[in-house]
């Protein structure tokens, strides 16, 4: 009960900052909360079943193609384009693993990456379709959800809000249920797990599918609030991204994602505002963290003070 | 009918015949020990039987199914429940969700998911540690979790190996009675070192020496073999 109240207290915080924050944190709040669901479905594979992928950013783009296509070239809405980016990311997901799964370890990282690279190269081979390295602006059309115009300030942001709520309690809910328990298992100890009769390879795969259908989400829901889609979200970097959220927050932490993209975000403004070699700030901070908080901030918070924090 | 039936078993690591053309029956409600010296493939074979070496020849059927070329997790599903040789409990959880673990992936429904874990632990006596996280359970604990997991798997049988290895005098006589207790409703498959251990509990002894059956017979039997005298004391 605690628990639940807390996250739901997490979620009616966000709905607030909705209505207190200037236009232009709101925005990067929008954008914040659509990158923390991306790292959510990261952190089901990542955090909570041990799958450390470096091809998110295939799953992602995936859900950026499968909204953002039928947007531009059809006239789709920007509902169905959302759940179309949601079975386009648990599709190439499911794909991805029946073959990358035959693997683990450092060769599961690399098979991912592989099917990340071949999926920025087909994106950029198709240019026709995709639109390939420029990408396409998405048209008004497909930017309007229930009569609400998302390129404007607040549906945007309820719109973000809408879906991290709905994908941070369903992750709550999820890593509490007795599948929960096997992803961890799976985690700590696959052989042990298999002689519990659980079966490895369809439980990394059920996991796998809804990692990628999170990611999915998440990509659809980025073209149509912010009203772009580009090869370069395929690329390594947004592969990268997610595993640097879900680090700084904690891995295997519910809340560990949202809190990495936050605090992430502000550093990079801050960082920008010092010195143009921002990006050195923001490793050294990383280094510190791992050195030092090796489990992320919530991770830490949870062995001192929160032993049932999920 | 034998509940567990291996004929022909074969396993060999390059020229290391571990396990070599076996015969294996276990009867219903039995305790039977595998004994031998080190070396003699006792623990691969009951990986073949548990399917976590795969088998290269003969076959494996419980209770007349076969089971030869079943994958390990399937095999659980179906009542063969391994319970492991150094304890592989997973540290980092609570005593109650490493039995919950068992539960649900185990050949009971595991509807009333909490009463079937308070019901293994009360079996060998940890009910008031099931909120403690097992990697700080003491080893003798840890053990008896071991077990506990491998009972909340409903199994029809049950391999432990080499149960009571670490464990202090006073918690071998314990771990005693707690296997008689589990049959006849399991039949157990002992690896076991400690031959007083052995000699108390079993009802049938097999002893294999370089992957091969040397002697089978009940615990008077086997002590009188000239051939098991010649294995473990050297000719």
């Amino acid at each position: 009960m605690k628990v639940w109240a807390s996250h739901l207290a997490v979620v009616a915080l966000l709905l607030a900052l909705g209505f207190l924050l200037p236009p232009y944190h709101a925005t990067n709040m929008a954008r914040i909360m659509v990158l923390a669901v991306f790292a959510m479905g990261y952190n089901l594979a990542f955090g909570y079943t041990g799958l450390l992928s470096l091809g998110h950013a295939l799953f992602f783009a995936a859900g950026i193609y499968a909204a953002g296509l039928p947007i531009w070239h059809w006239g789709l809405g920007a509902a169905p384009a959302l759940i179309l980016g949601l079975l386009g990311g648990g599709i190439v997901a499911g794909v991805t693993g029946l073959l990358a799964l035959r693997t683990a370890g450092v060769s599961f990282m690399i098979v991912t990456l592989m099917f990340a690279q071949a999926g920025y190269l087909t994106l950029l081979y198709f240019n026709g379709v995709t639109g390939g390295d420029e990408g396409f602006a998405l048209p008004a059309s497909g930017r309007m959800l229930f009569g609400a115009d998302l390129s404007t300030d607040l549906p945007r942001y309820l719109t973000a809000w809408a879906l991290f709520s709905a994908t941070f309690l369903a992750t709550l809910a999820l890593v509490r249920s007795r599948f929960g328990r096997v992803m961890v298992a799976l985690r700590e100890n696959e052989e042990r797990a298999r002689m519990l009769g659980i079966n490895p390879f369809t439980a990394k795969l059920a996991v796998l599918v809804l990692s990628g259908a999170a990611s999915g989400l998440a990509g659809a829901a980025y073209g149509v609030l912010f009203g772009y889609a580009g090869a370069s979200f395929a690329t390594i970097q947004y592969s990268i991204l997610p595993m640097l959220y879900v680090l700084l927050g904690g891995a295997g932490t519910v809340a560990g994602p949202l809190l990495g993209a936050v605090l992430m975000f502000a550093l990079i403004e801050v960082a920008n505002d010092l010195t143009s070699a921002w990006l050195f700030i923001v490793g050294a901070v990383l280094v510190i963290v791992v050195l030092f908080a090796p489990k992320g901030i919530l991770g830490a918070l949870r062995d001192r003070f929160f032993r049932g924090l999920p | 009918m034998s509940l567990l039936e291996a004929r022909g078993l074969t396993r060999h690591f390059g020229g290391l015949r571990a396990v070599d053309g076996v015969d294996f029956d276990l009867a219903a409600g039995e305790i039977h020990a595998l004994i031998g010296p080190n070396g003699a493939g006792k623990t691969t074979f009951v990986s073949l039987l548990s399917g976590r070496v795969p088998v290269q020849a003969g076959s494996i059927r419980l209770v007349g199914e076969d089971i030869t070329r079943l994958p390990a997790h399937a095999r659980v599903r179906k009542g063969i429940a391994y319970t492991f040789q150094i304890t592989s409990v997973f540290p980092g959880l609570s005593v109650f969700d490493n039995v919950a673990l068992a539960v649900q992936g185990g050949r009971g429904s595991a509807r009333d998911l909490r009463g079937a874990v308070a019901a293994a632990l009360s079996r060998v006596g940890l009910e008031a540690m099931a909120s403690d996280i097992a990697g700080t359970l003491s080893y003798g604990h840890q053990r008896l979790l071991e077990l506990a997991m491998g009972l909340a798997l409903q199994p029809r049988v049950l391999i432990l190996d080499e149960p009571t290895q670490g464990l202090a005098a006073g918690e071998i006589g314990n771990f005693k009675d707690l296997v008689r207790s589990l049959v006849p409703e399991v039949a157990v498959l002992l690896i076991e070192h400690n031959m007083e251990v052995v000699m108390d509990l079993a009802h049938r002894i097999t002893v294999l020496n370089f992957g091969q059956v040397l002697a089978r017979g009940t615990p008077a039997e086997v002590r009188a073999s000239p051939a098991v005298q010649e294995a473990y004391l050297g000719a």
